[in-house]
């Protein structure tokens, strides 16, 4: 059992957890997920980390209630524990393994939209504990969803905010954002790192292609077991099939197939829309996962 | 004369009935039956039903006792070699092993030595019969990775000898492929397969889920940090093949291991647990092994008309015989000596069809069966809307990968003596699938059992004794 030590409401609907589970703690690094189970009878599902603490033997994950996974995941409090916290996975963000030369040698904007701005957390914070604070584009739709803004500024070189509706910061999606700092002010990148919705990431890519901007994206594909088992994760990149859990879950997006990888996303959505209008209903009749 | 009477026939489930639920299909002896069966053994004084068991069962003894009514007697014997007869009962291919050596088959039917082990297991569990043993810990570790058949065959033995075992399991329910592999309708996971690994626990051995060796800790914590003396690498072989042929990504087309995960360990066909699982009506099957038939006839019980795909002929399918027979019974329909070229895709990017071309068999290969040869001209189209593949699996290289040193062959296989288990690196053991590439429960447990025996040679020797 993996107890939940902190539970942080960042945003409506959004939470942030910090659970106990020294081993995954030990070994985390950025760019990985974990695999959590909130019951007997739950799904093994894929979350990325969003940070971890050595010491205190702690890694966070940040939730959005969308299935009926992450509902209960989210209706879970402080003391209680999730069933089981596997990790860390995947391979870790390949600029770990770059020396500080390499580093300062060139400039790296991260690109993160919704809940996807929680894996950019642990990237950005990396790069600036070595003294290379990168840029960073949050989008979200409106600014009561805009999560890890005061976290985030602090790892960041520059920080810019964008919105659907323009509630807060620049008015338009990322990509608008991104152009806008490329082509209207001249800035200059070398590498762009992509995390959050698939369709973001796909038009982020576009974006950066026709711009020259090598760019990495962190896919979230559906899993099992999310370690190299089950295949329900394969993508293709550069027309080769790739599994996201054990070759990726950053991969060129230049390369990435991603109309296969949406298209792939949603393989169960007709059940799961099932299983969540049944526990809407459970919910309904026995008042778990109420907002606080 | 005894050897004359045929075999004591097995009471299953009708095909009618089992493929509307996922019971086991057979039912196995009662005592009486086994009674019976057993009397069947002359009881040979060079058994070669023991030399043909790759833990060497004492199978004359154990039958013996059977045939006398000492049931505990006849655990006991089977004790000694086995720590999963029951899961062994059910899934050894006893055909070409035990029974396929035994005498009497030269003229009739062999002693049906898989349903007497089985017999004799589940007599035990439902007697509650367990005998401890007492055992002095050496106060040497032994760390373990992976809780399928191998792992639990090394940890057993070692476990015996005095050893502080510990299992690392990447998964949640400890077991490996006796647990997300084969279907409950042949191996029922409360009842045999965690029954028969509690079993291994109240040895001694302590088995941690949630630890994906090579990511949560590497081999050179086990040996460094953690005080382990040796490791053993029972890690399976789980990482599903494709064919590389178009229209793969489809949605609607899913590795058997994948579909096998989601119905057996994530109990998707039980409507209590959220798992999704997408059988559609019409499943093709791609492959010809106990794996594709498990696929199959789970498919079957779905709610699915199933074909399998296989490209060589009804000779040469890798499954069990007894597999074979109970996916025909249950209606799936073989489509032999076909092998698929495109999965077709309707215009939402599902499945909607699976392109094949006629095979015919050409002169034997390498692997010494004849090698299926295409037919120029022949494809047609098999419709369906779910494709499951099931071509065979390879050794994760996540261990391989994180533990300098080690050698692996060019396909993945971790290079160890068959004999003993020791790869490359000193203090380091494996065996089973890790090692040989998908094969059997049976073999993985008698290469748990050569390692577990080396590597108390080695730590005695290294450690002293």
């Amino acid at each position: 059992m993996f107890t939940i030590i902190r539970k942080r409401l960042l945003a409506p609907s959004i939470y942030s957890m910090d659970i106990k589970a020294p081993r995954v703690a030990k070994s985390a690094q950025p760019g990985q997920f974990v695999i959590v189970r909130v019951r007997e009878k739950g799904e093994r599902i894929p979350l990325t980390i969003a940070d971890y603490n050595r010491k205190e033997g702690t890694v966070t994950i940040v939730t959005q209630t969308i299935g009926a996974s992450t509902r209960l995941i989210c209706a879970l409090e402080e003391g209680e524990a999730l069933l089981d916290f596997a990790g860390p996975l995947g391979r870790p963000s390949e600029l770990i393994h770059e020396t500080d030369e390499q580093l300062a040698s060139k400039k790296i904007l991260f690109v993160g939209g919704g809940v996807g701005t929680a894996p950019v957390y642990p990237q950005a914070k990396y790069l600036s504990e070595r003294g290379f604070k990168p840029d960073v584009i949050i989008g979200a739709k409106t600014r009561d969803l805009v999560i890890l803004e005061d976290e985030m500024r602090a790892v960041s070189n520059e920080y810019f905010l964008t919105t659907d509706d323009g509630s807060a910061g620049f008015k338009g999606l990322v990509t608008d954002r991104l152009k806008d700092l490329v082509v209207n002010q001249g800035k200059k990148y070398d590498l762009v790192v992509t995390i959050g919705p698939m369709i973001m990431m796909k038009f982020v890519a576009k974006l950066t292609q026709e711009l020259g901007i090598p760019t990495i994206a962190s896919l979230n594909t559906l899993m099992v077991d999310g370690t190299g088992m089950c295949g329900a994760c394969r993508v293709s990149v550069g027309g080769k099939t790739r599994f996201t859990c054990v070759d990726g879950p950053e991969f060129d997006a230049h390369q990435v197939d991603f109309d296969e990888a949406m298209r792939r996303q949603n393989m169960y959505r007709t059940i799961e829309g099932q299983k969540l209008a049944e526990l809407e209903k459970d919910d309904h009749e026995c008042k778990i996962g109420r907002d606080k | 004369m005894a050897k004359k009477e045929p075999r004591v026939p097995v009471r299953e489930q009708l095909p009618e009935e089992r493929i509307k639920n996922f019971d086991e299909v057979c039912y196995g002896y009662n005592a009486s039956e086994a009674m019976q069966e057993a009397e069947r053994c002359i009881q040979c004084k060079n058994p070669r039903c023991v030399q043909a068991c790759p833990v060497y069962i004492q199978i004359p003894q154990f039958i013996k006792a059977v045939k006398e009514n000492q049931f505990s007697e006849a655990f006991d014997i089977i004790a000694q070699d086995s720590s999963l007869p029951a899961v062994c009962g059910r899934v050894c291919p006893q055909e070409t092993q035990c029974e396929g050596a035994c005498i009497l088959g030269i003229k009739g039917e062999p002693v049906n030595i898989g349903k007497l082990e089985r017999f004799v297991a589940d007599w035990g569990r439902e007697a509650n019969y367990f005998k401890p043993i007492k055992v002095e810990p050496n106060g040497y570790k032994v760390a373990i990775v992976g809780s399928g058949p191998a792992g639990l065959a090394c940890a057993t033995d070692l476990a015996k000898l005095g050893y502080k075992v510990k299992i690392f399991e990447a998964l949640h329910r400890p077991g490996g492929v006796l647990e997300y592999g084969i279907p409950e309708f042949r191996l029922p996971k409360d009842e045999v397969v965690r029954y028969e690994v509690n079993n291994v626990m109240k040895l001694g051995v302590e088995i941690e889920t949630d630890v994906i060796v090579g990511r949560t800790i590497t081999i050179d914590d086990l040996l460094g940090a953690e005080g382990y003396h040796a490791v053993f690498i029972g890690s399976g072989a789980g990482l599903p093949k494709f064919m590389n042929i178009p229209g793969e990504n489809l949605n609607g087309v899913v590795s058997a291991n994948e579909f096998l995960t989601r119905t057996n360990l994530m109990k998707a066909y039980d409507p209590q647990f959220d798992t999704p699982i997408y059988v559609g009506k019409k499943v093709a099957v791609v492959g010809g092994g106990n794996v594709a038939m498990d696929a199959a006839r789970s498919a079957r019980r779905l709610g699915a008309n199933v074909h399998l795909v296989y490209r060589r002929s009804e000779k040469e399918l890798p499954a069990r015989v007894e597999e074979v027979h109970h996916a025909k019974e249950e209606g799936i329909v073989f489509k032999l000596l076909n092998n698929p070229t495109e999965v077709l895709a309707d215009e939402k990017g599902w499945v909607r069809g699976l392109r094949c071309i006629k095979m015919e068999l050409g002169e034997p290969d390498e692997s010494g069966r004849r090698r299926p040869i295409e037919v120029p001209g022949s494809e047609f189209e098999i419709e369906c809307d779910v494709v499951i593949m099931s071509l065979g699996t390879s050794p994760n290289p996540l261990i391989a990968g994180t533990t300098p040193g080690l050698q692996t062959e060019r396909w993945g296989g971790i290079i160890a003596n068959e004999e003993t288990g020791e790869t490359s690196r000193e203090g380091i053991f494996a065996g089973g699938d890790a090692v040989t590439g998908a094969a059997t429960v049976i073999l993985a447990m008698g290469a748990g059992r050569n390692a577990a025996k080396h590597i108390d040679e080695y730590v005695r020797g290294k450690y002293g004794s």
